[in-house]
């Protein structure tokens, strides 16, 4: 893969943003289903559906020899779980991951779930991730550096004890679904590539409730814990511009979906 | 969906090749194949047996590696 990092027109980008209406909107009809008994086969069937049914395409699917359209990471794994016929239980983390392209470009966002009956410091780790996304996010303007957003992620997660995943990073965004550059969720101020108007990068703390440590399962994809305790995982694509970043995904359907329900992770 | 980053490790020349390759020890008892990298080559920064360096992995091919910084 390249090294050079695209910069998007305008044009480009609410092209871009389309493909992020309709990925917010497969999320939410996901998130409808999300309760102990329903199998990990039968979200990503919805996912996989809906996406097609608006005119897009699921990124994952084939990508790699990837077998879904969505990943589905239960508990202790961090990303990249496949769905199976595995049923959800009480007390499950569960981690939806999903990508549509849609007019050539893709996008790609990521929300966790809490199932019923979970333990407040999973739920603290749920929220303080999700924060650290947006805190990530205020960092991804002109003439910072990418380092810059995983400085604030790192410090702020670190804080509470929690690890930060270094294995895998977040990415640039476009007619590609993992462009340049890189974007660790960890750093160190100024170093790293430098922002500018024009980038579309998909940031996404992976954030574990115990040691920072994790291995790849045999299946060669799932990336679970050593420890075994469970990880946290929320994603957007962001545009980079002077000033203040423009959120291009949304969570705003997955919202209205869970309000009220056990579901909900607000910060 | 995520993506694999460069792994930065820490490791100790075991033995010095030819060509600028070395061969490192890792933290973890592992050994790899490393070369040393362009800016320090452009800097004529000098590496021995014994030196303690930070190397840079791809996920892709854990034998390879690249020397991106000598400790003092």
């Amino acid at each position: 893969m390249t090294k050079m990092i695209f910069l998007k027109s305008d044009e480009e980008v609410s092209l871009i943003k389309e493909s992020a209406q309709v990925l917010g909107k497969a999320h939410a009809e996901v998130a409808k289903w999300i309760k102990p008994g329903v199998t990990t086969k039968q979200l990503d069937k919805i996912a996989d559906e809906f996406i097609r049914d608006n005119q897009g395409s699921p990124s994952f699917k084939g990508y790699n020899g990837f077998p879904s359209a969505l990943c589905i990471s239960l508990n202790e794994t961090v990303v990249h779980g496949f769905p199976s016929q595995y049923q959800l239980r009480e007390g499950d983390v569960i981690s939806i991951d999903c990508g549509v392209k849609l007019n050539g470009f893709h996008s790609d966002s990521a929300y966790t779930y809490p199932i019923g009956n979970v333990s407040g410091e999973v739920i603290n780790l749920l929220k303080r991730t999700k924060q650290s996304l947006y805190l990530g996010i205020e960092q991804a303007t002109e003439g910072k550096r990418v380092g810059d957003i995983g400085y604030s992620i790192q410090t702020y997660v670190e804080r509470f004890g929690y690890g930060v995943v270094r294995e895998l990073v977040g990415h640039g965004v476009g007619r590609n679904l993992h462009e340049s550059p890189e974007v660790p969720n960890y750093g160190k101020r100024g170093q790293g590539p430098k922002l500018r108007e024009g980038m579309v990068i998909a940031i996404e703390p992976m954030i574990t409730l115990g040691k920072r440590a994790v291995v790849q399962e045999k299946d060669g994809w799932t990336i679970r814990t050593t420890d075994r305790k469970p990880a946290a995982h929320f994603e957007h694509t962001v545009l980079v511009r002077k000033g203040k970043a423009e959120i291009l995904t949304t969570f705003k359907y997955i919202e209205e979906v869970t309000e009220n329900t056990t579901l909900m992770v607000s910060v | 969906m995520a993506k694999q980053g460069l792994i930065e490790v820490d490791g100790i020349i075991v033995e010095a090749l030819s060509n600028a390759m070395f061969r490192v020890q890792l933290e973890n008892k592992h050994e790899v194949i490393a070369h040393i990298s362009g800016k320090m080559r452009m800097n004529y920064i000098k590496i021995l047996q014994g030196d303690r360096v930070k190397l840079e992995m791809s996920p892709y091919d854990l034998s390879k590696a690249r020397i991106i910084y000598r400790y003092k």
